[in-house]
């Protein structure tokens, strides 16, 4: 799905901050990306999501060199990553409904086409009395679920999460967790940045622990 | 979060039938707008474009009836010439007169040749000379005045000539140094206008670029959402260009008007008042004063080109945004 090859990121003229990575996502499968705070997870994460140009290396994604890729043709592989922001990034303007639907609505399908799919996954990450809230007037836990709810919604088949858990109690957090194991289930690809040892305890799944720039895998 | 996943997102599982039930969550909604409608920077853009738009009308209003007037004080000089006609001793000067007019007659392109008779010449005298004055005991030489057709004008250097051989002490004065000043005044006055409503676009479009830009710096995260989701650079760039046009149209329409209107007011005021003593005066130098076609049509144009510009202004900044994040390499 997704593989590195001697992969290294520079910001200015400063050291590495990602050296010489090479690993592969495979479809279906479920990782925990992990490490200390600055250690390069959310680069890591922009990267895959096509964000980040590497300095060095060769990434290929989907079957593409992603180095090849044109800035028209990466609307159509991003529509193929499902992303969870750290800070969720919601619009306070639109409803949860409209937030959720929003992937939908900018690839122009009809509303009457995926309105009982929009409302079926927001029940299903239990925000169903909440759908015509504005995020302002959620929790933080309630903006996270419907973060995660508009990644999902177009059926991504990989799956990145930025510290997902963040903003929740532990018990939201095990819920959250459930979610994405469930998610990984029914066959979609999914990496989940995060520096909770006690999150990754709560699931044997493959770990990519990077440090000083550098990447261990635990299988 | 306990339910079984949604079946439309199972990758592995085919959808199971399920019977319709009436469900309040299901029922039609309203569409938002993807860019937000009301925020302070767009209020402050639709006034900030609102001020500037009337400003550069009333400019562009002035700079028209300036350049109206001045055509008109060139169109009317030229159309009038005057022969003069001075006495000569052994002359008839009523027949020399009588000459000159049947010649200026005879060219084409002249409306009339009308002697000024010897009332409203000693009328014209009075001032000076007092009343009771006899034209024959002094020599003041015999005007005709002509009016001439300005879209056909005759040979006036042939008119010059002809007067000169056939007629004993005529000449022609077509006023061509009076004219000649005339005009570089007038020139003169409409680049000074024109000059002035350069300026004043330049500081219009400017103004528009920057306020709209401003109000952009305020939508950036809008933009990075739906570029994260997937959405395609023409897409995010149309709907902004969409919610911009209409706040750009809002604002210069609410300018533009109000110039549109206080032109009109004036132009009534003036073509109401013309008797007035005042009015007079200004009526001598500006005409009725009212703004020609020209300026009402130009003051539409100019509420176009500025809701365009607003409209392209923000097309180019989401353009610009978009590859900027798509172009992100990790070495500056």
């Amino acid at each position: 799905m997704i593989r590195f090859e001697n992969v290294g990121v520079r910001y200015g003229s400063g050291d590495e901050i990602l050296k010489d990575l090479s690993f592969a996502i495979k479809p279906g499968s479920f990782q925990f990306l992990t490490g200390p705070s600055g250690a390069g997870k959310t680069s890591l994460l922009r990267l895959l999501f096509l964000s980040l140009k590497p300095t060095r290396g060769n990434i290929r994604i989907f079957g593409e060199d992603a180095a090849t890729l044109t800035n028209v043709e990466l609307p159509a592989v991003r529509r193929r990553i499902g992303i969870v922001f750290q800070d969720f990034r919601l619009l306070d303007h639109l409803t949860l409904y409209e937030n959720v639907a929003l992937p939908l609505r900018v690839r122009g399908k009809d509303e009457r086409g995926y309105r009982k799919d929009v409302v079926d996954l927001l029940k299903w990450v239990g925000l169903s009395d909440r759908i015509d809230a504005h995020p302002s007037v959620l929790s933080g836990g309630e903006q996270q679920r419907a973060a995660v709810a508009r990644a999902l919604i177009d059926q991504p088949e990989l799956l990145l999460a930025d510290e997902p858990t963040g903003n929740l109690d532990p018990t939201l957090a095990r819920r959250l967790l459930r979610l994405f194991i469930e998610l990984n289930r029914n066959g979609t690809s999914v990496v989940i940045a995060t520096h909770d040892l006690n999150l990754m305890d709560q699931y044997d799944a493959r770990r990519l622990v990077l440090n000083e720039g550098r990447m261990q895998i635990y299988d | 979060m306990t339910e079984p996943i949604p079946t439309h997102y199972a990758r592995s599982q085919k959808a199971a039938a399920e019977p319709p039930k009436p469900d309040p969550t299901m029922r039609d909604r309203e569409p938002q707008s993807i860019v937000p409608r009301e925020s302070v920077a767009g209020s402050a853009l639709t006034t900030v474009i609102a001020i500037m738009t009337f400003l550069a009308s009333l400019t562009l209003g002035a700079v028209s009836l300036v350049n109206d007037t001045a055509q008109g004080w060139q169109n009317e000089i030229a159309r009038e010439i005057t022969i003069q006609v001075r006495p000569i001793a052994d002359v008839d000067i009523a027949g020399a007169v009588a000459s000159a007019q049947q010649i200026a007659r005879s060219f084409a392109g002249i409306v009339s040749a009308e002697p000024v008779d010897d009332s409203a010449t000693k009328a014209l005298l009075e001032p000076w000379l007092g009343a009771g004055l006899s034209l024959d005991e002094l020599p003041v030489p015999r005007l005709i005045t002509i009016e001439i057709d300005a879209a056909n004008p005759p040979n006036l250097e042939e008119l010059k000539d002809k007067l000169a051989s056939s007629v004993p002490g005529a000449s022609l004065d077509d006023h061509r140094a009076w004219l000649d000043r005339l005009t570089t005044m007038a020139t003169t006055t409409i680049l000074v206008g024109l000059m002035i409503f350069v300026l004043m676009m330049a500081a219009t479009i400017l103004t528009v670029v920057f306020a709209t830009r401003g109000a952009m710096a305020g939508n950036q995260h809008v933009i990075e959402v739906l570029h994260f989701v997937g959405a395609e650079q023409t897409y995010i760039a149309g709907e902004f260009q969409r919610h911009f046009l209409l706040l750009g149209l809002k604002g210069a329409l609410a300018g533009g008007g109000l110039a549109l209107i206080g032109f009109f007011i004036v132009g009534f005021w003036a073509g109401n008042n013309i008797a007035d003593p005042a009015s007079g005066q200004v009526s001598a130098l500006f005409g009725t004063f009212s703004v020609g076609l020209s300026g009402y049509l130009g003051t539409g144009l100019l509420i176009f080109v500025i809701a365009l510009l607003t409209a392209l202004t923000s097309r180019y900044t989401v353009i610009r945004h978009v590859d900027a994040l798509d172009g992100t390499k990790a070495v500056a």
